[in-house]
This record gives structure tokens, sequence and C-alpha cells, in this order.
């Protein structure tokens, strides 16, 4: 304690912090450890693919033969249109991934952990959900491939297909945000699967995923063409050349890829700030 | 100058649960402070404070002559915290844990894998370093978290309730490894409920209660305030009791007291060994069959009944649940 005082006598002054660089670098070091921690749990990953595969299934042969796309009733034409719904839906389902996770850390102590050390703050939420975001990218790969399997088919060349899947894996960290509030938010783990979840189902099923909005009551048809979900599924229908893209005047039906992009952003921004406020809020 | 770590009027407020009511501390650097007190006493909530988890209603907190308030994250390049659960990932290995926590230190990634197995090595973990932490017991996760804790190697140490579950033989081996580091210069705040552990390891002692400092001294200025030694006998059958408590109050500084299920009988005296010796003599002289007799000096437990009213096991309103 040789330094010259310039704060309250007997305290020491501050060295400068490491800035953006070490914000990047603590991210990294801690999106390590947990996908280091899922290829440790492989049954978690496992059930996360499980999940969307099986809606596949259900959805084309249970519900397909008696819903109708763009007057079709062909199942076929069902399973096409289902696909971008499903894509979308998995990718949401992250943000109960990242909030069990968060909420399993701070129940452990782990997050006092981490608070107590020079790290950069929002670090450990940074680099949860990028680890989620590698595990989102995973399941939609397996997923493209059950949806090949079915019948479903990219009709307007790799580039815009890509294009989708950039959109969706965007969505999806965005709600990882939303997950990673809830993680901090509840007590227990336990909690933050239940609460991460049970909101999603609205948010998916009020939208343009499984059925056509101008099919909806007059009144919720203004909520699922509005939804930021449903702005993703048309954008990729449109990109993946599927059928059943809605006919309709809302700003997103008529722009979706622009409204996916800019809800994302919106969602990273507000969830962000939240989430880092959150996170600091019993700290320093 | 301040301690190493300095603590004034730090008040702490969880709905109408006062956990810390105005609690002052001052540890001169390389000693050891024993913070005691009963589960909701603010023990954890005193630890949250310093380690910059947990910003107080009102007071000022020093650490390593650094502002806690005003300069939380210079603050934590200084400590090491190790706390009541042992916070490791438990799916990573022990040598993962380590060197994430090196990085987070902001090491190089080559400063934290060569500390990782110092540290592994130091505290016998170097054989289980591949294997996840889940796979240890609970000893080697303690050593694992203190490990963990000793990164940097931080001139100032914070212990929650370090041995808290373990069994006398980890406890044992931690101790020595607290021993070790506190001849090595480190600064340490230990909270316990164990009082033969702050009477182990503490230089200075520290009660609170109900987010209050009642008592603070080193482990035998608060023995001799509490009282001084008596004299305890257990005689061997119910009928000498009445003779013996004659004995004991002709010899005795004060009242006696007779616990007739246990045939105990004490009693204050001064006087020490000698007076023990003379006891003994009258009661054989009377012919009282003793089966047990000593002379007894207040322990930790004692002056913590005497202060708190209460034991040290009774597990007060959790005011730390209420967070």
């Amino acid at each position: 304690m040789s330094a010259v005082t310039d704060t309250a006598p007997g305290t020491r002054a501050p060295q400068p912090s490491g800035g953006l660089s070490q914000s990047v670098t603590d991210s990294l070091v801690i999106a390590k450890r947990n996908l280091i921690r899922m290829a440790r749990i492989p049954e978690m990953v496992i059930f996360g693919l499980i999940q969307p595969v099986m809606f596949v299934v259900l959805f084309s042969y249970v519900f397909g033969g008696s819903m109708s796309v763009g007057g079709s009733l062909d199942p076929a034409t069902y399973r096409e249109f289902l696909m971008a719904g499903i894509f979308a839906q998995t990718v949401t389902f992250a943000t109960a991934g990242a909030g069990a996770g968060i909420a399993d850390d701070m129940h452990k102590g782990l997050v006092d952990r981490f608070r107590s050390l020079p790290m950069a703050r929002g670090a450990v939420l940074t680099g949860r959900t990028l680890a989620d975001l590698v595990q989102t990218a995973l399941t939609v790969v397996v997923l493209a491939v059950v949806g090949l399997l079915v019948g479903w088919r990219v009709h307007e060349g790799i580039p815009k297909a890509l294009g989708a899947f950039a959109l969706l894996l965007f969505l999806g960290y965005a709600f990882s945000w939303i997950g990673a509030l809830i993680g901090l938010s509840v007590r227990t783990p336990e909690a933050a699967t239940s609460g991460g979840l049970i909101w999603l189902f609205p948010v998916t099923f009020v939208s343009n995923a499984f059925v056509d909005p101008t099919m909806m009551a007059s009144w919720i048809r203004p909520v699922a063409e509005w939804n930021p979900f449903s702005a993703t599924v048309q954008a990729c229908r449109e990109l993946f050349g599927n059928p059943g893209v809605v006919q309709s005047d809302a700003w997103p039906m008529q722009h979706p890829v622009w409204a996916s992009l800019i809800w994302s952003v919106l969602i990273i921004v507000v969830f962000r700030t939240l989430a880092v406020r959150k996170y600091r809020s019993a700290a320093v | 100058m301040p301690g190493a770590i300095y603590a004034e009027g730090l008040v702490k407020t969880f709905g109408d649960v006062k956990a810390l009511d105005g609690v002052d501390l001052d540890v001169p650097e390389g000693t050891v402070l024993g913070l005691l007190g009963p589960n909701g006493a603010g023990k954890t909530t005193a630890v949250r404070v310093l380690t910059t988890l947990l910003r107080p209603d009102s007071g000022t907190a020093v650490v390593a002559g650094i502002d806690v308030l005003k300069h939380p994250n210079e603050v934590r390049r200084s400590i090491g915290l190790s706390g009541q659960f042992a916070a490791v990932d438990e799916y990573l290995t022990g040598r993962e844990n380590l060197q994430m926590v090196g990085r987070l230190y902001q090491m190089s990634a080559r400063d934290a894998k060569a500390r990782a197995v110092e540290l592994l090595e130091r505290f016998h973990l170097a054989d289980a370093a591949d294997r996840t932490a889940k796979t240890y017991s609970g000893g080697m996760r303690r050593r694992l978290d203190l490990a963990a804790a000793l990164v940097v190697s931080p001139p100032v140490m914070f212990m929650d309730e370090p041995t808290t579950g373990l069994d006398p033989r980890n406890r044992q081996q931690l101790w020595e490894v607290i021993q070790e580091l506190v001849a090595g210069g480190t600064t340490l705040l230990l909270t316990t409920q164990y009082l033969e552990e702050a009477d182990h390891l503490a230089h200075d002692i520290c009660v609170i209660d109900r987010g209050r400092v009642i008592e603070r001294g080193t482990s035998d200025q608060l023995k001799a305030r509490t009282g001084g030694e008596r004299i305890e006998v257990v005689v061997h059958d119910p009928e000498y009791l009445a003779t013996a408590d004659e004995v004991l109050r002709t010899f005795g500084k004060g009242a006696s007291k007779t616990e007739s299920h246990t045939r105990r009988i004490t009693v204050p005296v001064t006087g020490g060994a000698k007076l023990l010796a003379e006891v003994i003599r009258e009661l054989d002289i009377r012919g009282v069959e003793i089966d047990d007799i000593g002379l007894r000096r207040p322990t930790l437990d004692d002056v913590f009944i005497s202060l708190t009213g209460h034991a040290a096991e009774v597990a007060e309103e959790e005011a730390e649940a209420a967070k």
C-alpha cells in the first residue's frame, strides 16, 4: 500500500479496468465453461433435440391431415408449412435453458464466486447466451435433417435458406436474454425451467407458426401478426419458399425480414439491459 | 491507519429484518478475525458486504486499503472468497475450475494453467485434477473451493463457515491449510458457528448476534470476562451429593450448582490446582466416592451462552433467508 491516496483517507487509487477486450475474453471464458458442461451432460442436449423432433412428427401426422394451408388440405403441404414454425419455436425454447442454467449457478453459489472476481459485469450472462446459441444451432441442424426426411424442402436457393437460419438463430439469441432475466429473478432452477417455458406457449401459438392468423378470431389476429415470433416465421417461409405466407396488410407481415431483425435487436437491447442490471443489482 | 479489513457502522436491512445493525470491524494486517454467531446473526451478510456482493444501506468499508463501495472491482483483485457452499462447477474438472477462475482474475491462459497445477499440488488434488468436481468428496470440494479463492494469492481472504459439514479429519486438514496461509501473511476474516474453530484459528473474536457486535477480544479475554474457573465433581452415588456439596461450599467462592440426575456439582473457585488438591483430600477424608473431578475453565461455548442467552447451535430467525 505505497500508492498515494486520492479518495478517502487510507484508501488506494483504482487501476484502470480492461474495457471491451476484457468483456470479450471473460464472456468467452464463461461460454467455454458452459459448452464443457453441455458436453458432459449430453442428456440435456438430447432432450432439447427430442422435443422439436416430436413436434414435427405429431403436427405432421396427427394434425397435418385436417389443416388447410392456402386452401390445400394436402398433408405434404402442411408439413412444408409447419417447418418454419417448428424451427422458430425450437430456437425460442433456448430461453428456458438459459434461465435454468443461470438460476442453477445462482443456487449453487457460483454467481457469488463470479461476482467476487474482477471480471466484466455482463460476461457471466453473455457467456451463457453464447453457449446456448451454439446448442441452438446444433438443434436447428438436426431439425433440418428431420424436416428433409418428412418432405420439407428449400425452394429459393441455399443463400436465402442460410439467411433464414441466421434470422432464426438471432431470434433464439434474443430470447435467451429473456431467459437470463427470468433465471436471475426466480429462486430455484426448477422455477426458471417452468417459468421460462409457460409464456412461450402463448407466444408461439398466437402466431402464424401452426395456423394462418386470418383464421383466428378478429381481436387476436393483430396480436398474432405483430408478434415478434410471427415475423421470423413469415420471413423463413419467404426465404425457404414454403407455402402459407400470410397475406396481410400488417407491416411485419409485409416486411418480415426487417421486422424480424428489428424485433430481435429490440429484445436484445431491452432484456440485456434489464438482465445485466439485475445481475449487478445485489452487488456493489 | 485502518487495518486490512475495516468497517464502520454497517447497516443492512432485508424487509423488516435488520441483518446488520451498525457493525464495526477492524482487522490488522496479517491477523485472523473470527466472526462468531448463530445462524441468522448477520455473519454472512457482513462477508457479502465486505466482498462487494451486497451494498449496505449505510456505513463504510475498506478492504486492502481500497474503498469497497467506491472501487468494488479493485477490491475484487485483492480478495479471495471461500463460501459456505463450495462454489465450484461440479461438471468441470478441478483443473478446469482453477484455470477458469485464473482467467477471470485476468491472468493469461498460460499463467492460469501453471497456477492451477501449483494449487492442485499444494492442496493434494493432483491425482484428481482431471476428474469432474462432481466426483470429489466433501473435503476435496472444500479444498478446491479454497484453492480457487487463492488463485491470485490475495492479501485478504474471506471464509464463510469454511468447515461447516466437514468430518473431523477434513476439518483438521483445512485448519492446517488456513494456519499456513496466515503464517504467510494473509489477513483473514473467518465466520464460524464452531467456537472451537474460532478458539483454534482466530487472533481476535467478534461475537455477533442479531446484526450487532456484542463482544470482542481475544479468546482468553472473552473467557475471562465470562467468569473464572470452577470445580466440577461427579460423585459415584447420589447418596454422596449432600456431603460433597457441603465440602465444595466451604472451598468455593459463590453458589454451588447441583445436577442430581448426572450426580454433578459445580462451584466457582479461585486458587486453581492447589485448591483442587485440597478439595480431593477433604472429600476422601469424608468418605465421598467420586467418579470424576476437575478444574474447569470457561469454554467459548460458555462465553457464547452467557453473551447471547442461547447456545450457538440454536438457529435464530434466518435473517439471511430473507434476502
